[in-house]
């Protein structure tokens, strides 16, 4: 039988060898690079042959590199860097769609991540357009995916009249929800810009069931609602000043007067700043992303997403 | 010791060809060369890219396959052949024994590698009319695919040295797979949180990572593989297996044979 020193000295070795594993893994990893990685994501880069290969299993492929995609997406998003480039979102996109052309959530999720401006998307509208023109042919019976399509044509490709088509045409399927015509009317109409946004972002975070689209909707809506209140409580100085020959050195005057309630609070629970020349800003610009009213002059956007 | 060492190793390899393993080749070569001409037919413009990807993924699968196979036979055939009593009471330790039966069925797998390689340049011949400077690469694909024999051959023994042959196959095929995954269980620790993250890494740590291995894409589309990733794979491999090949050696030093 074996002796205790030998056995110690055994496990000693084991230790010793799969501690020495974990330092080369992580030594080989960082040796991989970026470029291997991104490679070793497509792997076959043609969906034709990857669904002869595939044996008839390609939805099991489809779900493959839908995970592939959510993680390249996820893992650029991660690093922060403000040169962030998506090259491979819509070939990976398009190869998983190919494969499963029923994977709703790729239409969606890809269309909204491809069409908006990096560091958040890859700023590719165009592309967004023709995944989801893809999904509709596909799906014709999914109305959804035409208010994704009039979305991208009004935010990203500033084109009312194309947007107002897509909602027009998914308004007809009888089971879209009563607002899409609403939308259509709203584009044709060429109402209120921010209102418009907002009510269009807004109908994106009842609707989606992605979470990450959810949380890039949240943060959009709280920007516009920022812009809103901004101007509004700008409007209400301006008030104040029309009734009393001054501008009013805080809030309180201007409770005093009767045109606030309360101290208003921006979308982070933090009071709007009053700045002696009238204007309003918000006290931290980067923790509400997606910003455009209320901000310091000179500033500029953080590229870090939140 | 080498001596010792030496015979057990040959004698494994000589069994294993004497099993008709490597007639393997002969379905390995039927299916690359006799299907190569096919991949022009069914993908236009990626044919070498296709043939790379099958063939290099062919070689992996089938030595993983005879890695496992063999692996579970190792050390259980032995005792149910009682031939092990026979040469443990020679003058040979058990770790030798271990050692032996490893270094041999790594030696069957690399004379198997090297057929498969020649095998695949030949379909990659009739494919592209002509080897390329970059074909030269793929051959530090095929050695990362030896490191992974490596470490599949370790962890069957390990397996074997404590369970039934196909309880040690179907444990070695499911770590195979895992590892294959093993970045996406680290993109999942980086990710987690709290405890899950500390779970997740610990996992990832300990199932091999044969994702670090695996450049086929890489060389398929005839970008290069740096000198630093070859050197860490080696010293990775052979440190994983290490690990894997004395808690096989542990565990049989401890075990009962009477």
């Amino acid at each position: 039988m074996i002796t205790r020193g030998k056995t110690v000295a055994i496990v000693l070795l084991l230790i010793a060898a799969f501690a020495g594993s974990v330092v080369s893994l992580n030594g080989a990893e960082g040796a991989r690079g970026e470029q291997a990685t991104l490679e070793d994501i497509l792997y076959i880069p043609s969906s034709k042959a990857l669904k002869r290969m595939g044996l008839g299993y390609s939805g099991v492929l489809a779900d493959i590199y839908w995970t592939r995609t959510v993680q390249y997406y996820g893992r650029k998003l991660a690093t922060r860097r403000s040169d962030l480039r998506y090259d491979l979102l819509y070939p990976l996109l398009d190869i998983t769609t190919d494969l499963d052309p029923h994977l709703i959530v790729a239409y969606e999720f890809g269309s909204i991540f491809l069409s908006q401006r990096p560091p958040v998307g890859a700023g590719q509208p165009d592309n967004a357009v023709a995944l989801l023109e893809k999904g509709i042919r596909a799906n014709p019976d999914y109305w959804r995916l035409y208010f994704d399509l009039g979305f991208i044509h009004f935010f990203d490709r500033k084109d009312p009249k194309a947007a107002q088509q897509a909602f027009a045409k998914g308004s007809e399927n009888p089971k879209a929800l009563s607002w899409m015509k609403a939308l259509a009317a709203s584009m044709a109409e060429k109402a209120n810009e921010t209102e418009t946004a907002l009510n269009l972002w807004t109908r994106l975070y009842e609707t989606t069931s992605d979470e990450m689209v959810k949380q890039n909707a949240f943060q959009h809506i709280e920007g516009l609602r920022t812009d809103l209140e901004v101007l509004e409580l700008e409007r209400r100085v301006k008030m104040y000043h029309d009734r009393t020959g001054r501008l009013p050195a805080n809030w309180y005057e201007m409770m005093h007067e009767g045109l606030l309630g309360a101290v208003p609070l921006d979308a982070t629970e933090k009071p709007y700043k009053l700045m002696p020349d009238g204007t309003v800003q918000v006290e931290d610009p980067d923790s509400i992303p997606f910003l455009t009213q209320g901000t310091p002059p000179g500033w500029k956007k953080s590229t870090k997403p939140q | 010791m080498i001596a010792r060492l030496s015979a057990i190793t040959f004698n494994t390899f000589r069994e294993a060809v004497r099993d008709r393993v490597l007639y393997n080749l002969i379905v390995f070569a039927l299916l690359l060369v006799a299907t190569a001409p096919l991949f022009g037919e069914i993908s236009i413009g990626v044919e070498r890219l296709i043939l790379v990807n099958v063939g290099l993924s062919a070689i992996s699968i089938f030595g993983i396959i005879i890695a496992i196979f063999i692996g579970i036979g190792l050390v259980s055939k032995e005792i149910e052949k009682k031939t092990l009593y026979t040469i443990l009471s020679r003058p040979v330790r058990r770790w030798e024994f271990i050692t032996g039966k490893y270094l041999g069925l790594v030696m069957t797998l690399v004379v198997n590698a090297a057929f498969m390689t020649a095998g695949f340049y030949l379909a990659l011949l009739l494919v592209s009319h002509g080897l390329g400077k970059d074909d030269g690469g793929l051959l530090i694909a095929v050695y990362f695919i030896i490191l992974e024999f490596f470490i599949v051959t370790a962890i069957t023994l390990l397996f074997s040295s404590f369970s039934s042959p196909i309880l040690s196959a179907v444990f070695a095929f499911a770590l195979f797979v895992i590892g294959t995954f093993a970045e996406d269980l680290r993109n999942f620790a980086a990710l987690a949180t709290g405890v899950t993250k500390w779970l997740a890494t610990g996992v990832a740590y300990l199932v091999p990572n044969f994702s670090a291995l695996n450049v086929i894409s890489q060389v398929a589309h005839s970008q290069g593989v740096s000198g630093r990733l070859v050197l860490w794979n080696t010293v990775y491999a052979l440190l994983y297996s290490l690990t894997a090949a004395v808690a096989a050696v542990l565990i049989f030093e401890r075990r009962n044979l009477k």
